[in-house]
């Protein structure tokens, strides 16, 4: 072998370098732009409690969108989170019925999201079936399941320490759920970023063949980010379910399609391989932020899909456009 | 030539429906009369119209979450526009659809196309965004029936030897689209683009482009169809249609069309709608809660893909002799 | 950069003129990559034109030239003389120019005459398909070619030989006046060869002009009149066959003498490391049982399709046995998936790099370290210090050659990516390592880097087995081999039985 004397670098470019380049920096320019925007055109605006409310409109769907994430750098996807929320949530208005207590209703809410969550890992991990399909399936069979159940009903009752997980405030204008989903989203950062298990997900998503031909448990590591991912789900209905006092089968309808958009809209690409967990932080104050200004301007929510949706094509088209601008 | 039109998956499909048509009959006769059939079909016509639409996105490896919002867009427009001159014929209602349903299948084409936006996230947000600029052009009314011509809402309904002329449509769109994608180079460049992009950008075919007209496509029945859903129903709103969408990837998936592209027919999007439309119409008359449905559908499409994986479950390589001549 | 030589002046004048298609320092530019700087090439009918290089020396770029799938930065191309472009593949079709692709594969839900008749179908009336006439005419091409094939078959329901036939039968169903063929002959059995070459033959009486790709020297001093030699991008020599040797062609290719030398051992075999016994698979091999000692390099020999790559992918535990047994050091071991051959200390360095030996879009300390991570972490949780310094020894002891090692693997060439992978398995400390066709697709000069190494591990007291068709290579580097045939071993050779001839006999089965 030639013993030339070289050293390769570890890093060509240091580490805070690549971040301030980086698709993180964009969202979080496009996010405190459109925060100062938000406190011009409204004086409703920069008020604690009006703030504190506005972060219920992303903290639910952001922390499926945390697990989604993971599912789809990856290179699945899970279509069938909201529906999941529905199936549980019916489960936990079943058992109010029969009398459950607070802790029982956690552990069944829990529990409902992680059988769902096993029966699409399952399939897709087991059958070898694509994830979209199994996912826009089962997403019919949940919520399907819960409109067998309720029908046309509606299941209320839940007791005043169920609540607290929707309603309640930890300190001041500090909710119950934003503080979960401040957990939520460090521990999944630290998982996606800083464990063995988060690199295997990068490396699947990326080559799920060559993964494999590494020695990774490739079918394994996909089965635990079903089991996450309705885990999350899980975790979600119980906050939304306390929040509403009440539980139909069209609850969360569409969530499936915003968590998606979150996701891709926190720079996490659609065909798996890369994303970070921050990019995904941000875009749920984005979306909750646009939601909270349009709304305290009266814009109704309908019209805030467009901006979402303009967002979401928006923020990957205009790269591109520059780059092929450029390249003219 | 018939071994080619109807193969394995298509029987086995056809097979499926005839026997949930003899389930039901046997309890419910009535259920296979003519009358009754032509209006199974005839309900089931919208989403045959999109599921064939879907069936050419799905083939060139792309998916189109945007119909049901651009049935509804076009729905929208239509209606107003029969509103604000009801004297207008149907023929120019019809181009006024099948153009602004055109055009919107190509806005998510040229993105797919050109900027090379992966089509789920480009139909997710065309989705939201068609249905946005509903709300804002209609401000969030509703067009009553009262509010239509009649001249508007009889179209779809006239009926041709016991068939509505939504379901003439329907029957047209079949034989057009058959005939499209077996016998033109576009329908063969469909199955190309999606089968294998590699070998068909050597052979001449710009994948992008492809997948740009079959967007195109779709959107130009949707279009069509957003007409003939609000004069049939005589209504239009921001949410008619709704969640539609998923109803015709299912359609799409039980009628054997391959989400991994290049696999899939005409005939297949047609049978996976109709064993959906077979279940929705059969279970208020076999008695089973409406509530059902949902459940059932769900369910069809996992067992449809699982038998369509099973099916098409990639051997190894047969190096062995005897393995071969046992085969 | 070298300097073109003399002989790199293509002879202007009487070829210029006659060839069909040519380029005139034509130069092509990726970001960072000067892929083709100033090349020339005349093809002439009735004429086999050989075009020779390394990898990466810029042959497939010129075939994505010639048939429109690139456009070139600079330079011409002439069609009869006349300058043209190709600006999308279907110019090049009409200009009567095909291409006989190394992937065979073409459109599996397609019959077998729409995959011939693609974007050129007979029209009928209304401009439609006329399927009657296409599959008449499918028929006819496919005789032509001695293929018997049903036109209206599914393509997916044929095997690879006759796949090949009708990715042929394609190209002769454009009227084509230019045929070039990259590698065809890499997926083909010996019988089938011999009839592509009487193929060629009939195509150059018809007059057609033919650029024929291939790195095998037997097949080009067989079939080609002319040669063009590539290097780096550059055109370093042409002219006609007869007038040069096998010798003048390497020396050209990589620019100076090059007599394949292997490193001198002294095989030194230790004790038994693994043992397999009756190793079988439903339809790929039977029965294949060995021992290996430490030290040891075991060579497998046999022709492309022998199942060798099949074999040693489930010793790996990536496919299901029918029947079979392994020992590691002597005790016996159950291994159902490539995380348990790592973790008994079986790794697996795959022929198809770029799919299943790297994580091409990942860095490449985090590809090197990617099976070794339990070792590195604590309780799971990263220590990325250590990472780099895992990463940094073996690379180092590999003597790669990368900007950073947060460089992708992607911008690497095949030989760096080579060593990233064999350092990615050597980090795992591993008792036995399988190296499938080593040296496929690295440049000559990595070759012997390669091979060296390979020595070294052995001396150091790794097991080694080793894949690859080129017989200079086997009998190079192996104290023993064994060789496959059709599935099954035919033979376990050593010292003085290890001949060119026997091993070739042994592989075809003559």
């Amino acid at each position: 072998m030639s013993t030339t004397e070289r050293i390769i670098p570890d890093r060509l470019r240091s580490p805070l370098e690549q971040r301030l380049k980086s698709w993180e920096t964009l969202l979080l320019l496009v996010a405190i732009g459109i925060f100062i925007a938000n406190s011009l055109a409204s004086p409703y605006f920069l008020n604690a409690w009006n703030l504190s409310d506005a972060t219920f409109n992303f903290t639910e769907k952001a922390m499926i969108a945390f697990a989604m994430a993971l599912l789809i750098i990856s290179g699945e996807i899970d279509l069938s989170v909201a529906s999941t929320i529905a199936l549980a949530s019916t489960a936990m208005g079943a058992a109010v019925q029969m009398g459950v207590g607070t802790p029982g209703l956690v552990m069944i809410g829990l529990g409902v999201g992680l059988l769902c969550g096993a029966f699409n890992g399952v399939l897709v991990t087991r059958l070898g079936l694509p994830s979209i399909v199994v996912t826009i399936g089962t997403m019919s069979l949940f919520r399907g399941i819960s409109y067998i159940v309720l029908g046309d009903q509606a299941f209320r009752g839940y007791p005043a320490s169920f609540s607290w997980f929707g309603q309640g405030y930890v300190w001041w204008v500090i909710s119950f759920e934003f503080v979960l989903f401040a957990i939520i989203a460090v521990i999944y950062a630290v998982l996606l970023h800083r464990t063995n298990f988060g690199r295997a997900v990068y490396a699947i998503g990326n080559n799920a063949t060559g993964a494999m031909f590494s020695g990774i448990r490739v079918q394994r590591v996909k089965f635990i980010l079903f089991l996450l991912t309705g885990l999350m789900s899980g975790v979600a209905a119980i906050c939304l379910t306390a929040r509403l006092g009440s539980t139909r089968p069209s609850i969360a309808t569409g969530w499936e399609l915003e968590i998606v958009t979150m996701v891709v809209l926190g720079g996490v690409s659609i065909l798996g391989g890369s994303g970070t967990i921050v990019g995904v932080v941000i875009a749920a104050f984005v979306m909750g932020l646009v939601t909270f200004g349009l709304g305290l301007l009266n814009v109704p929510g309908i019209v805030m899909s467009i901006v979402i949706g303009a967002l979401l094509i928006g923020v990957i088209a205009l790269p591109r456009l520059w780059s092929m601008w450029r390249a003219r | 030539m018939l071994k080619r039109l109807i193969t394995s998956r298509e029987a086995l499909l056809v097979g499926a429906i005839v026997l949930l048509l003899a389930l039901i009959s046997s309890r419910f006769p009535g259920f296979i009369t003519p009358p009754n059939l032509a209006n199974v079909f005839n309900d089931t016509s919208p989403l045959i119209l999109l599921a064939i639409g879907q069936m050419i996105v799905i083939l060139t490896k792309c998916i189109d979450l945007s119909v049901a919002a651009n049935l509804a867009l076009t729905g929208m427009v239509v209606s107003m526009v029969n509103v604000a001159a009801p004297g207008l014929p149907i023929i120019v209602i019809l181009v006024v659809a099948i153009g602004l349903g055109t055009l919107l299948g190509m806005i998510n084409g040229v993105l797919v196309w050109k900027l090379a936006i992966p089509p789920i996230v480009v139909t997710l947000g065309t989705m939201t965004i068609f249905r946005g600029i509903i709300f804002v052009i209609s401000d969030g009314k509703w067009v009553n029936s009262h509010e239509m011509s009649p001249a508007f809402k009889a179209f779809p309904r006239t009926e041709l030897l016991g068939l509505p002329v939504l379901g003439w449509i329907a029957i047209l769109a079949v034989i057009v689209f058959t005939i499209v994608m077996t016998r033109t180079t576009l329908g063969r460049a469909f199955y190309a683009a999606g089968g294998n992009p590699h070998a068909a950008t050597y052979a001449g075919i710009n994948v992008g482009k492809t997948q740009f007209w079959a967007f195109t496509i779709s959107g130009a029945l949707a279009g069509l169809t957003g007409y003939l859903w609000v004069s049939r129903f005589a209504v239009s709103y921001v949410d008619i249609a709704g969640g539609f969408e998923l109803d015709v990837v299912a359609a799409c998936v039980i009628g054997g069309v391959s989400i991994m592209g290049g696999v899939g027919t005409v005939a297949g999007a047609l049978l996976g709608a109709l064993f959906l439309g077979i279940i929705k119409n059969a279970l208020p008359v076999v008695d089973i809660s409406p509530f059902w449905q949902l459940a059932i559908s769900g369910g069809a499409i996992i067992v449809a893909v699982a038998l369509n994986a099973q099916a098409n479950r990639e051997k190894g390589r047969i190096i062995l002799k005897r393995a071969e001549q046992a085969s | 950069m070298l300097k073109k030589s003399d002989s790199a002046i293509p002879s202007e004048g009487s070829t210029a003129q006659t060839a069909i298609l040519a380029l005139d320092g034509v130069t092509k530019t990726f970001p960072g990559v000067k892929a083709l700087s100033e090349i020339s090439l005349q093809l002439i009918p009735g004429k086999v034109t050989a075009l020779i290089g390394e990898n990466g020396a810029g042959k497939s770029t010129v075939v994505k030239i010639l048939t429109g799938i690139y456009q070139p930065d600079g330079g011409a191309i002439l069609v009869d003389g006349q300058r043209t472009t190709f600006p999308a593949p279907q110019a090049a079709a009409d200009n009567g120019v095909t291409a006989i692709h190394q992937e065979t594969v073409l459109f599996d839900e397609l019959s077998v005459a729409e995959n011939i008749f693609l974007g050129h179908a007979p029209r009928g009336a209304f401009g439609l398909i006329d399927r009657k006439m296409m599959n008449q005419k499918a028929g006819e091409i496919l005789d032509g070619v001695g293929a018997k094939i049903e036109p209206d078959h599914k393509l997916k329901d044929l095997g690879i030989a006759n796949k090949h036939l009708v990715a042929i039968a394609r190209a002769l169903s454009i009227d084509a006046r230019v045929v070039i063929m990259d590698e065809p002959t890499a997926a083909l059995s010996h019988k089938e060869i011999e009839e592509l070459y009487e193929l060629v033959e009939s195509l150059k009486a018809q007059g057609k002009a033919i650029l024929f790709i291939s790195h095998k020297f037997d097949e080009i001093f067989r079939i080609a009149d002319n040669y063009t030699v590539f290097r780096d991008g550059q055109l370093i020599g042409d002219g006609a066959i007869a007038d040069v040797t096998e010798a003048d062609l390497v020396k050209m290719m990589v620019g100076r003498d090059v007599s394949q030398i292997f490193p001198q051992r002294t095989p030194n075999p230790g004790d038994d490391i693994l043992k397999v016994a009756g190793y079988s698979h439903p339809t790929e091999f039977e029965d294949i049982g060995f021992t290996l000692r430490t030290g040891e390099i075991l060579g497998f020999y046999g022709l492309v399709g022998a199942g060798r790559s099949e074999f040693m992918q489930a010793l790996f535990g990536m496919t299901r046995l029918s029947a079979g047994a392994v020992e590691i050091d002597r005790a016996p071991v159950q291994i159902k998936s490539p995380a348990d051959a790592v973790d008994h200390g079986i790794v697996y360095v795959p022929e198809d790099r770029g799919k299943q030996g790297a994580i091409l879009d990942l860095p490449i300390f985090q590809n090197v370290t990617l099976p070794s991570l339990g070792r590195l972490s604590n309780n799971g949780f990263l220590k990325l210090a250590e990472e780099f310094k895992l990463a940094r020894e073996y690379t180092e002891r590999l003597d790669l050659r990368a900007a950073s090692l947060d460089t992708h693997v992607t911008n690497l060439s095949g030989g760096n990516q080579q060593k990233v992978v064999i350092a990615k398995w050597l980090a795992t400390q591993p008792k036995v390592i399988i190296l499938d066709e080593p040296t496929k697709g690295v440049d000559i000069g990595s070759k012997a880097a390669v091979h060296e190494f390979m020595a070294e591990l052995a001396a150091q007291g790794l097991a080694v087995i080793m894949v690859s068709s080129e017989i200079p290579e086997i009998l190079g580097m192996s104290d023993r081999v064994i060789v496959m045939r059709e599935g099954r071993m035919v033979a376990e050779l050593s010292d003085k039985d290890l001949q060119p001839e026997t091993l070739v006999r042994h592989a075809a089965g003559i």
